[in-house]
């Protein structure tokens, strides 16, 4: 394990910004993927281990009129907590019910969930389908500056992201949905807790009358970043849920979708589960 | 070695101050620096909940929490939670039920029960079996756990012929 020379717990965004500014820094929020990671060798220690729990601009889930914000230190069990995730933003609020354990829950948190940038991260599927940004500040010249990164853009590669080292990230803001607008989450595991996902699926749509509009379909663990679908998406927008749309929009599904075989599941495995678990999600939307 | 850093908090109703290095787990300064070692390793990586401890009122995996992040915090451990009304009933329950058997997962068990009890999180089976995910037994089979737990939070659970309700 490499060496830590410094350890910080700075107590304003500007300071913390500050410090990612003079860089070689490793920023340590709930931990539970940090220590596991370090542990094992799949992470080097930067020289500064910088705890953000201590950062207040970090914390806090806003309703900011036409869009939540949710502070990157918020945790998972806050997230279950607040009514107004579970009510607007509920296909987030599934994802976090299936999340791990209560004792992960407790500790993890949202930011470090996107900022870990795992293709099968729990939260990673919904916000995604739900538009989700993610605001990222630095400190380049002496001022504190703040980048808006769309979620869907945001992941490069398992583990990879487009924050670069001197960015903090302050928060994920995700715009409310329109009226009417539902969703389901699923999650493929061999057991209902502590599981990473084999497969992930968030589906949201708004009925209209018989058919379905405003879709919005994510996936996780089918890629190497969770991803959007927006050619399923296009498949069952303004279309009635019937057999021929389901066979439909599972087809398209497939194409979509580039699984690797690794401890959790084979390709093919993945591959029959998106196509015949998209057909139930859409039929469970439809009928919401 | 990592370089130490000096924390001050409150372990089982007591301020503690002490210098740990910037990479020691909680569990590893619970277990390996304070000698308080009811709190057990089991996975190291946040699977298996024996390192279970509350920190601000909420569980955590103590393995996966670094010691300098208990800086200005409360800590409660297994030896803390039994003398609460809740551990205490606890404790019995898991006596009278036979829910030990080689007794690792225990403490963790104990913590997170005391947890879900106070926070009226006990309800029912169910809320009982959603709270005792992160927590592994490899003995039991759990059914003694979750009726020695139904019994300390005065619940019914089906088929239970144990416990004091």
């Amino acid at each position: 394990m490499a060496d830590i020379k410094r350890y910080a717990a700075p107590t304003t965004l500007e300071e913390a910004s500050e410090m990612l500014r003079a860089g070689n820094v490793t920023v340590l929020a709930g931990g539970t993927d940090l220590m596991p990671q370090t542990r094992a060798g799949r992470l080097q220690f930067q020289p500064v281990l910088m705890n953000v729990r201590r950062v207040p601009e970090l914390g806090g889930i806003d309703d900011q009129g036409t869009m939540v914000r949710i502070g990157a230190l918020v945790t998972i069990t806050e997230l279950l907590e607040s009514q107004l995730v579970r009510e607007r933003l509920n296909l987030l609020w599934q994802a976090c019910n299936h999340f791990a354990s209560d004792q992960i829950r407790n500790a993890a948190t949202v930011g470090g969930n996107v900022c870990n940038a795992s293709p099968a991260g729990d939260t990673l599927v919904p916000l995604l389908a739900l538009n989700a940004c993610a605001v990222l500040a630095a400190k380049p010249n002496g001022a504190l500056q703040l980048r808006r990164v769309p979620l869907n853009g945001f992941f490069l590669g398992p583990g990879r992201s487009c924050r670069v080292p001197a960015e903090l990230l302050t928060a994920i803001e995700v715009p409310l949905p329109p009226a009417g607008f539902k969703g389901e989450f699923y999650k493929h595991g061999t057991r209902p807790g502590l599981d990473i996902a084999a497969i992930a699926i968030a589906l949201g749509a708004r009925r209209d009358g018989a058919v379905l509009r405003d879709v919005r379909v994510a996936f996780g663990a089918v890629a190497p970043t969770p991803v959007r679908a927006p050619r399923t998406e296009a498949a069952i927008e303004g279309r009635p849920v019937d057999a021929a749309m389901l066979e439909t929009a599972a087809c398209t599904a497939l194409e979509e979708v580039h699984p690797i075989s690794d401890v959790r599941a084979s390709d093919w495995y993945r591959r029959e589960l998106i196509h015949n678990m998209i057909k139930r999600v859409l039929m469970h939307v439809g009928q919401l | 070695m990592s370089v130490n850093c000096d924390i001050a908090f409150t372990l089982n109703g007591v301020k503690r101050e002490l210098s740990v290095p910037a990479g020691m787990s909680a569990l590893e300064m619970l277990r390996e620096r304070l000698g308080l070692t009811g709190t057990k390793y089991g996975c190291g990586e946040g699977e298996c909940g024996a390192c279970t401890i509350l920190v601000d009122g909420a569980t955590v995996n103590s393995c996966l929490m670094f010691a300098a992040d208990c800086d200005g915090r409360d800590l409660v451990t297994v030896e803390g939670v039994v003398v609460r009304e809740a551990g205490e009933r606890l404790r019995d329950a898991f006596v009278a039920c036979g829910a030990v058997q080689c007794g690792f997962c225990t403490p963790g068990l104990i913590v997170q029960a005391s947890h879900m009890i106070e926070r009226d999180h006990a309800g029912d089976e169910a809320a009982i079996r959603r709270g005792i995910e992160g927590n592994l037994c490899r003995c039991t089979g759990y059914r003694k756990i979750i009726e020695a737990i139904a019994a300390a939070a005065d619940v019914t659970t089906q088929g239970a012929e144990h416990g004091r309700s």
